[in-house]
């Protein structure tokens, strides 16, 4: 157990390794001298100079590169080229939308999706079950950006104009410990948003999972013993089908924790997703750095937390 | 009743001897290929011939996006603001102004717009699907096949590209080289072809092991021999799903690209940038704007996703649970994030 956990730990630090090296190299090929764009128009040869040296953007590529990643050894992310102001400190503002984002979206698609799969698979090849697969595909078939505009649409357009104004338009956050009631509702519409695509695939998945569990000689034990359907179903069975779900939640956790570019966009909301991209508008390398970086580490510690999970749950199952 | 005096005969003379008109039916019995079995089932699908429909309506305005041009006289991407706009300046609505579909902020016909559209869409799911699909193919057969370290360099690689975050870098890459057609198809190719090897892998590890190919081996057939020729006929049904499955995937990351203003770019109308479209003073209101290359898209996406499916039951009723579990996120994630949802739980790859 401990020398899997160490195993995947090493090769996620070579993952995030990898990742890293690839923005900076992807970077100096867009601009190779961003001490020039930061001067602004009006500055002199040396005072874009001293912008550089002040920068260390002087010294050759190599020498960069490393200084940059002894920095980001002691957990220092450099400045923002712009906002000046630490990435730690940016990124410690900028995550907490996502974690709003990912909680409230989270606990919407996992009972939506499970509810529907199991409903599905309870009444295999009824309209229950035909619902469920209309649920599903068109779930996997509509881009986020779609069903993001159309819920602002139906929701904040079309009730707004009628008097109801229940829904904030795009371009609203409050932070939760400003006022609770206020963040619930500007993120109500982007959990929708991304729950609702999100759900498809779990109700996809519970459904087949459970189906395959539901087949099983231990379940026709206990419907033998003379157990209620019910507790065949939520006992026993959702606890073996369970896994394959734990694993995908884990995964789509993280997922949007690192940021939901197309969500944030729609919706205004000023987290991971969205400044990255402004970030790579105005060409911010540290920036851009740290919010790759916390991305892919959410995805790496997600991934390690989910194979040990799956162990814990499934004793099938052995890590070596 | 007696018994006949036992006669020795072969199975085949056996089966001779059943005239071709007995029994039921009245046909002969026939061998039908794995393939043709699958067409037969297909055809009696009603939700595929509705997928079919469905592309092909899609793929019908693609073809006559000229036409409907030239018929109506409104340019695709010229600005026209004396007779796109009403008196107040103003876009006109569905069906005012003799635009069926309305007009957008520039005064350019929305339906002219919505079938220039489809051509990129179609264009860049099914270039970028063909590009990932042989590529995938190719390297996860090389993969599986050859095992050792080459296996251990490919899967790590798929590995790598599954877990990038891949909508980061095309935004970084558009920046770069500047947005465009063969930029966008090449971008989705090289993120979606993982999704294909990893399974193609999977599955030429398991063929690998079988009779057939020990016997091709044992005549003396080389190794590329036996992946292309005798390996890939058996590859054909879960290539074929996943490629069809793929298609929805590329015309949205293709979308996606466009709604960030990444992608093919304007003045071409595309999808993804008319839904970007800025709605000016006509305010959210004009529903229009978006509203018809949405339902184009979803069109589009559904249809696919609907053939797919057929397509994976016709070929195998069993293979619902492999396809089920695939992550969509491997190639979308849900919300196209900025972790890139590719990424391989590892529960998968590495414990079970």
């Amino acid at each position: 157990m401990t020398r899997f956990i160490v195993r995947r730990v090493i090769q996620g630090i070579i993952t995030l390794w990898v990742i890293v090296t690839l923005i900076f190299v992807l970077f100096f090929m867009t601009n190779p001298d961003p001490a020039r764009l930061l001067a602004g128009k009006a500055a002199t040869v040396t005072q874009v100079a001293s912008i550089r040296a002040f920068l260390g953007l002087n010294k050759p590529l190599w020498q960069q590169y490393l200084g940059f990643l002894g920095r980001l050894i002691q957990g220092n992310l450099g400045e923002s080229y712009k906002l000046h102001e630490p990435v730690t400190t940016l990124l410690g503002q900028w995550v907490q939308v996502d974690i709003s984002l990912a909680v409230g979206a989270g606990i919407i698609w996992l009972v939506l999706g499970l509810s529907v799969g199991i409903i599905a698979a309870r009444r295999p090849r009824t309209i229950w079950d035909r619902s469920a697969t209309v649920f599903v595909l068109v779930g996997l078939s509509t881009p986020t950006f779609i069903l993001g505009l159309l819920l602002l649409f139906i929701f904040f357009y079309i009730l707004t104009t009628h008097g109801i104004d229940i829904f904030p338009s795009a371009g609203n956050y409050t932070p939760f410990f400003t006022n609770p009631a206020e963040w619930a509702r500007d993120l109500l519409l982007p959990w929708l948003t991304l729950a609702l695509i999100t759900a498809a695939t779990y109700a996809r998945l519970s459904r087949s999972s459970l189906l395959e569990v539901l087949g099983e000689d231990y379940i026709r034990t206990a419907r033998a013993k003379g157990l209620s359907e019910r507790r065949v179903v939520y006992r026993h069975a959702l606890r073996a089908a369970i896994t394959p779900i734990v694993t995908q939640f884990g995964i789509d956790l993280a997922t949007v924790l690192g940021g939901a570019i197309i969500t944030e966009t729609i919706f205004g909301l000023p987290g991971l997703g969205q400044n990255v991209v402004s970030a790579i508008g105005r060409e911010d390398l540290p920036v851009i750095q740290g919010i790759v970086l916390v991305a892919a580490a959410f995805i790496v510690v997600a991934n390690i937390i989910v194979d040990v999970l799956y162990a814990v749950i499934d004793p099938r199952v052995r890590l070596s | 009743m007696s018994l006949a005096p036992f006669e020795p005969t072969t199975s085949v003379d056996f089966i001779d001897e059943i005239p071709p008109d007995s029994a039921e039916g009245g046909r002969a019995i026939e061998g039908r290929s794995p393939l043709r079995l699958a067409l037969a089932r297909l055809r009696t699908d009603r939700v595929a011939w509705l997928a079919a429909g469905m592309i092909l309506a899609m793929v019908l305005l693609a073809l006559i996006a000229p036409v409907i041009s030239a018929a109506t006289g409104h340019s695709a991407t010229n600005p026209d603001l004396v007779n796109g706009t009403n008196s107040f300046g103003q876009p006109y609505g569905p069906g005012q102004g003799g635009f069926l579909l309305g007009t957008d902020n520039l005064g350019r016909d929305v339906l002219v717009r919505v079938a220039y559209g489809a051509r990129i869409s179609l264009l860049v799911g099914v270039l970028a699907t063909l590009l990932a699909t042989v590529g995938g193919t190719i390297l996860g057969l090389i993969s599986g096949y050859f095992g050792g370290w080459i296996d251990a360099l490919l899967a790590r690689l798929m590995d790598a590209v599954l877990s990038f975050p891949y909508v980061l870098a095309a935004i970084v890459l558009a920046a770069v080289f500047g947005g465009s057609l063969g930029l966008t198809i090449a971008v989705i190719a090289f993120f979606s072809w993982a999704a294909i090897g990893r399974i193609v892998r999977g599955q030429t590890l398991s063929q690998k092991e079988k009779e057939y190919v020990e016997a091709a081996r044992s005549i003396g057939a080389g190794p590329f021999r036996i992946m292309f020729v005798d390996i890939l006929p058996n590859l054909v049904a879960p290539v074929l799903v996943l490629g069809t499955l793929l298609v929805p995937v590329a015309i949205v990351f293709e979308a996606t690209l466009d709604y960030l203003g990444v992608g093919v770019g304007p003045p071409t109308p595309t999808w993804g940038n008319m839904l970007a479209d800025d709605q000016g003073s006509a305010g959210f209101g004009a529903w229009w704007f978006w509203g018809f290359p949405a339902i184009a898209l979803l069109i589009t996406t559904l249809g696919f996703n609907l053939l797919g499916d057929s397509v994976r039951d016709a070929l195998d009723p069993r293979t619902e649970r492999i396809f089920a579990t695939r992550r969509k996120a491997s190639v979308l994630g849900p919300d196209t994030p900025v972790g890139g949802g590719g990424t391989q739980s590892g529960a998968e790859a590495d414990t079970r």
